[in-house]
């Protein structure tokens, strides 16, 4: 396994020999019902994720990376094994464990984007002005100033994801928690959103884990990413992305490690994709 | 296809690279339309001339409602004797001059404003009536899959039930008075606003839903902070269903019986003016009648979608 190397910029942290992870999953088996299958999406998967950490969880449709995710936030309880925060079991979805989700409609159609952003702080008894100054300052950060007054509708889908990004931020997560939150946007979007998600990383160094299904991406933008395989989702690897800047895209390192992964997704079949 | 099918390929062409500059005088990028134009692109404008010929049609018609008759009846025997006098018949058709008199006296003297008052009190009491039932079933519903099967049945029982048909039934429970016309009021609001209400929260979204739970909403707060409104267009429709209902239904009940310790409303008001044929009053009670229902409908109503679902772009056909 290569040593791990951080992103570009960020001089280089060894593994953490004695410390506490921020989440543990240890041999997690997740099973869901449909109106006519119980469906089992991964079986005994195991992963440490560290503060500042961002990780990404990679895997074929089916592979129940999603499902990981709705575990962590807590929406559903391991039939096996465990997953804890902090050391702590996970028991119920809260604030401490944000997500943005894929669709644009996770925000809230009858508030403004400033709104939006003060709502979960506000409902978790942060006081008003000190809520509405730190809502500008995540509103700025995702560059949505000029819209701070506006209605969802009125934006675009980038920008929705954006309002969803500060609205998570804003309220300091232990963990923040991404699922496919670009999959629906537009090839030149997506890019700008992988590009600004990585600039406030570096910012505020929150601990991000990120679902997807594009090599490219989990390349891009992780630090740590665990490749899943499916039917039922099972680790096949761990790995160290060292973070590459916008000219390494496309360069032989990048294409190196893309074709790594690929090949351990589909084997001899393996595309660049 | 047959292999002698000529392949076409494309030409290898110029290629070219341009700046591009922004027009710096376009002559001309919009103008005002004239004046008369734009009057009549505005519906309240058109409407008006709708309304001011419709005026027009019901005052010469009611002046001289047998021309048209006596025309006819002179052709079909082929002998013309001359244009017929006007005889107009103030008893079946007031004129539309008349009816306005009627409801100016009415409105001054204040025997409108009092009846409007009494059918007024009787909507309120049954619409909040109804409207705390229909929340307590969909409360019911939304929480327990036996709820929800419960609404649904009744619903598709009592919906298609016109409220009125339950009113001779209400006479027998609650005799002449409010406590039968607020029961046959519940009975229209309830079904409508419970069924939509129900339909509303059951259609928000799923991830609108693990939003609201993420950030650690449970229970009351939740269904008041995020399901609530998230429905609420379909909430506010049941609400414009269940008014339109209950006014109709009122209207209808105070017509069979109106007066209640003394004073009947506007259903009684038209009927006791039919009783003394006092027809320009009868067609006065029915544009009071009338009036109330476009302000509501189209004052009150469209003034919370304005300021609500318009607003939030939640609105859907």
């Amino acid at each position: 396994m290569q040593q791990p190397r951080v992103v570009t910029g960020v001089s280089s942290v060894p593994e953490p020999a004695g410390a506490a992870p921020l989440v543990r999953a240890s041999s997690v088996t997740l099973q869901y019902k449909t109106p006519d299958h119980l469906v089992t999406a991964t079986y005994r998967v195991s992963f440490d994720i560290f503060p500042a950490e961002r990780f990404v969880i990679l895997g074929p449709s089916g592979c129940g990376k999603s499902t990981i995710l709705k575990a962590i936030a807590g929406f559903l309880k391991p039939v096996e094994g465990e997953i804890l925060l902090k050391g702590r079991p996970v028991k119920e979805p809260g604030p401490d464990r944000l997500m943005v989700f894929q669709e644009f409609d996770q925000l809230l159609p009858w508030k403004t984007v400033l709104g939006n952003v003060m709502f979960p702080m506000i409902e978790n008894k942060v006081p008003r002005s000190d809520a509405e100054k730190r809502a500008r300052d995540a509103i700025a950060k995702v560059n949505l100033l000029e819209f701070t007054d506006v209605y969802p509708h009125m934006l675009s889908g980038g920008m929705k994801q954006r309002c969803a990004i500060a609205r998570a931020m804003a309220m300091k997560p232990d963990v923040l928690m991404m699922d496919e939150p670009y999959a629906a946007l537009d090839a030149l979007t997506r890019r700008k959103m992988q590009d600004e998600l990585l600039q406030l990383w570096n910012d505020i160094r929150f601990t991000l884990v990120f679902v997807t299904h594009s090599i490219e991406e989990a390349v891009i933008l992780g630090s740590r990413i665990l490749v899943l395989s499916p039917h039922p989702g099972q680790v096949r690897a761990e790995l160290n992305s060292p973070g590459f800047a916008h000219e390494a895209r496309g360069g032989a390192a990048f294409q190196e490690l893309v074709q790594k992964i690929s090949h351990m997704l589909f084997g001899d079949r393996a595309g660049s994709h | 296809m047959s292999d002698t099918a000529i392949k076409l390929t494309p030409f290898v062409r110029q290629e070219y690279e341009r700046d591009v500059h922004v027009p710096a005088s376009i002559a001309e990028v919009e103008r005002e339309l004239p004046f008369a134009e734009r009057l009549w692109n505005a519906p309240w404008a058109r409407r008006a001339l709708i309304l001011i010929l419709l005026a027009l049609i019901w005052e010469s018609y009611a002046r001289c409602p047998n021309v048209i008759s006596d025309l006819v009846a002179m052709a079909w025997h082929g002998n013309f004797t001359g244009f017929p006098a006007c005889s107009a018949n103030p008893l079946l058709f007031p004129t539309f001059t008349d009816t306005m008199t009627s409801w100016w006296d009415g409105i001054v003297s204040g025997v409108i404003p009092a009846r409007l008052a009494v059918t007024l009190r009787m909507l309120v009491m049954g619409y909040a009536l109804g409207l705390s039932l229909a929340a307590i079933f969909v409360t019911f519903a939304v929480s327990t899959r036996f709820g929800t099967d419960l609404l649904s049945t009744l619903t598709s029982m009592f919906n298609p039930l016109p409220a009125i048909a339950l009113l001779p039934l209400a006479l027998l429970w609650f005799g002449l008075g409010a406590p039968s016309i607020v029961f046959v009021i519940v009975n229209s609001v309830l079904w409508a606003v419970a069924l939509n209400t129900h339909a509303g929260c059951t259609a928000v979204s799923e991830t609108l839903r693990m939003a609201g739970q993420t950030f650690g909403l449970k229970g009351f707060r939740y269904v008041v902070k995020i399901l609530m409104p998230a429905a609420f267009p379909a909430i506010l429709s049941g609400l414009k269903i269940g008014w339109a209902f209950a006014w109709r239904t009122l209207i209808a009940a105070e017509l069979v019986f109106g007066v209640s310790s003394g004073s009947g409303g506007l259903g009684w008001f038209i009927f006791e003016n039919r009783n003394t044929l006092d027809t320009a009053n009868v067609f006065a009670g029915l544009l009071t009648v009338m009036a109330v229902g476009l302000l509501v409908e189209g004052v009150i109503f469209r003034t919370i979608e304005a300021k609500t679902i318009r607003r939030w772009g939640m609105q859907h056909g």
